[in-house]
């Protein structure tokens, strides 16, 4: 009897393994819907801006001219939290019944989404756009994987440093002209204001620390074939540059107790509230700085290199529009893509929101009547630079390499050569994947 | 009595034999598809290459046996991870059992009103949401404008810079939100030691450590148990803490705990099938310590 119940239990068991296999792998998006309908919603899913509202209303006005201009064609546009979107993108994926056709996304995110499958190819539309020759050569690159063309440019996005003039006249410094004299000004101002940071610095701030890694002429990265990389970051100039940014981690600038685990909303927040001389922020962080106590007391100018006259190379970041993979309306999104990604949007967002057109003359335009943005457009003209274009990097930027690495070597822990050394065999292990 | 059973047994119509299954089917059912399900789909993807380009269709989901597993064990930060949590969470399962039993004691031997302020205190921690306790603390210990830097002189020390102090701060919030269940559970176990055991004890002339050694402590293993198992288990998923005090693992990662890496790995960076590898390493420790626990005690003539 007793065996009954066991075989009993036993058979229900591996029939319920059974079913479990056969029904209930972990489950796969199918994918594209092969469909090109010219009517019916288009879905357009953007992020939601601190202070939307100006956004909304230029890209509203792009919308409704679109739609009078295409029969029985709606447009539904929803913001998302720019915290979430990394989630949403996600399920957008994954039930392609539900995403949208059209997104807004971050441009480092490219290669990743590309190689999820989620973004459509429109180099057909897009690879010979009479418009597309003007526009920023960073910018083209971060639509475009292995030669193809993943989106448009929506806007660019650029640090550079800024600096509180009071403090400069005050101590009697000079602007600095090479990244040698930022960091004296930045010791002369801890040494004369010890409750200050000179130049305040982060840990976690990769995007404040690779353009000190560029100025000094090193690599993250270089491309070794078709979408493969070989880490540089352990070369001689590389390793150069970070010595210069982990240098101004100390009591003589930015102690690294405070500053090692800043990220680059700390260091913002920091020099908007006046507790730095020096800060290495955004464009787009003017908002913060005006809110803050610095509002009437700052400048900024291009990062300079190592020489004299030389801009330090900026990341260049900044997000495009793409059209999913899995649209049912592929000609209408990328219809409707062209337009809210077109200079005229693009000089309207600049006026709304302050975004830096991706456009290089449309960008001299708008740096005219504006001159808080010439800083920034320079250090864009300057050139600047991105992350590799691949779908490691974002498992690089995931598993913290680049901030561990400044981390150690800020805390005393390693030395630039054995840190880099670590940070470079990470990588290319991520690159081999 | 054992007449009837048997004929019961017997009778052609009322076959136990199938009686207990159908009693439990429900809770088997409701386990079956809580429980095993979702360990099974973990189980199963630790087997896959499965990233979110697999998740979406961008690529074929394939087969890697051992691979995951393999890549894991070769990666040093992982095993340094391991050891760091196992440490970490013996510390943690100590200091609570330690704070929580001398507590349950002490509760015991006060008045009625020390007694309600000291359970208020110990419920209001116990009812703090981990995210809002955590936070709370790393202001309390701030370098800038934290009060305990203040107090003690401590000047703009900072406790989340070095490895040591910032595992030392998670360890008493940690410890202070998880006392309380282990307070309460044994100060009900004390209660129920029966008044006639003590009292015939201290007629025997046994001073308050023998009682305490001879009798109570007996009697508690039960409880202990219970509560030493849970703290374990939870101790060693520490996860809310880690992230929110040391801003996800801690200056260049030196607080990582494996909640926290498989986190990095499954979600962050969307490796779900080695964040799943991960999740079956964990569950394997954890079933092996709590199975080691049991036989230990049973060991002893214990009966669970």
């Amino acid at each position: 009897m007793k065996l009954a119940v066991r075989t009993g239990a036993a058979v229900a068991a591996l029939a319920m393994a059974g079913t479990l296999l056969a029904g209930c792998a972990p489950s796969t998006s199918q994918g594209g819907a092969g469909e090109d309908a010219k009517s019916g919603t288009l879905r357009v899913w953007l992020f939601r801006e601190v202070g939307n509202k100006p956004k909304e209303r230029v890209v509203d006005g792009v919308v409704r001219r679109f739609e009078k201009q295409h029969d029985g064609v709606r447009v539904d546009v929803q913001y998302i939290p720019v915290d979430s979107r990394a989630e949403k993108i996600k399920g957008a994926f994954n039930d392609p019944s539900s995403a949208p056709d059209l997104i807004e996304y971050g441009n480092t995110d490219t290669a990743g989404y590309v190689r999820n499958g989620g973004l459509a190819d429109v180099s057909a539309e897009f690879g010979d756009r009479s418009q597309a020759s003007d526009t920023d050569r960073a910018a083209k690159e971060s639509v475009t994987v292995d030669g193809k063309v993943y989106g448009a440019p929506f806007f660019v996005g650029v640090r550079a440093l800024y600096y509180r003039t009071d403090i400069f006249d005050d101590l009697g410094i000079e602007p600095p002209g090479t990244l040698a004299e930022v960091a004296s000004a930045a010791r002369k101002i801890r040494a004369e204001r010890p409750e200050l940071y000179g130049l305040v610095v982060g840990g976690a701030y990769t995007y404040g620390a690779m353009p000190f890694i560029w100025a000094h002429g090193g690599e993250l990265a270089k491309k070794s074939g078709a979408g493969k990389y070989t880490a540089t970051i352990d070369g001689a100039r590389a390793k150069k540059g970070i010595a210069a940014y982990t240098d101004l981690f100390g009591e003589d600038n930015c102690p690294a107790a405070k500053c090692a685990g800043m990220g680059g909303n700390d260091n913002v927040e920091a020099f908007a509230a006046g507790k730095a001389g020096m800060a290495v922020a955004g464009d787009f962080n003017r908002q913060a700085m005006e809110d803050g106590k610095v509002k009437d007391d700052y400048a900024v100018l291009p990062l300079p290199g190592t020489r004299r006259g030389t801009v330090a190379p900026a990341f260049a970041g900044g997000n495009n529009i793409g059209v999913l993979k899995s649209t049912s309306h592929r000609t209408l999104a990328v219809g409707l893509m062209r337009e809210l990604a077109g200079k005229a949007t693009q000089r309207k967002l600049f006026d709304a929101m302050g975004f830096l057109p991706t456009f290089t003359d449309t960008r001299a335009q708008v740096a005219k009547k504006e001159p808080f943005v010439e800083p920034f457009v320079k250090t864009l003209d300057a050139g600047a630079k991105s992350v590799p274009v691949t779908p490691a990097w974002a498992e690089i930027d995931a598993g913290l390499v680049l901030p561990t690495m400044f981390q150690q070597i800020a805390g005393g822990k390693r030395g630039v050569d054995e840190a880099a050394g670590e940070a470079a065999e990470k990588m290319d292990k991520a690159f081999a994947e | 009595m054992n007449g009837p059973r048997k004929a019961a047994a017997n009778s052609p119509v009322h076959d136990g034999r199938w009686t207990p299954w159908i009693y439990l089917a429900p809770a088997l059912t409701v386990l079956a598809a809580l429980l095993v399900y979702p360990v099974y789909q973990l189980g199963l993807i630790s087997f896959l290459e499965y990233t979110q380009a697999q998740v979406s269709g961008g690529e074929p989901t394939s087969f890697q046996g051992l691979g995951n597993y393999t890549e894991l064990f070769a990666d040093s930060q992982f095993r340094y991870v391991l050891l760091t949590t196992v440490v970490f969470a013996a510390a943690c399962v100590t200091g609570t059992l330690a704070v929580g039993c001398t507590l349950a004691v002490l509760l015991t031997r006060v008045r009625a009103l020390p007694r309600l302020l000291l359970m208020l205190a110990a419920l209001g921690a116990w009812a703090t949401p981990a995210i809002t306790g955590s936070t709370v603390w790393v202001f309390l210990f701030d370098a800038d404008f934290g009060p305990v830097n203040r107090v003690l002189g401590l000047g703009d020390f900072s406790w989340t810079y070095g490895r040591t102090s910032a595992f030392a701060l998670v360890f008493l919030e940690v410890v202070w939100c998880s006392f309380p269940l282990v307070m309460v559970t044994v100060y009900a176990g004390i209660r129920a030691v029966p008044v006639e055991v003590l009292e015939a004890a201290a007629l025997d002339g046994a001073s308050n450590w023998r009682t305490w050694r001879s009798v109570t402590a007996p009697m508690l293993r039960p409880v202990l148990l219970v509560v030493t198992v849970q703290s374990v288990i939870w101790d060693f998923k520490v996860f809310t803490q880690i992230y929110v005090m040391t801003d996800g693992g801690g200056i260049a990662g030196q607080n990582l705990v494996l909640n926290v890496y498989a986190y990095q790995k499954a979600f962050a960076s969307s490796q779900y099938s080695l964040g799943s590898a991960i999740g079956v390493v964990m569950l394997i420790v954890l079933l092996g310590v709590t199975l080691v626990y049991l036989r230990l005690l049973r060991r002893k003539g214990e009966v669970l």
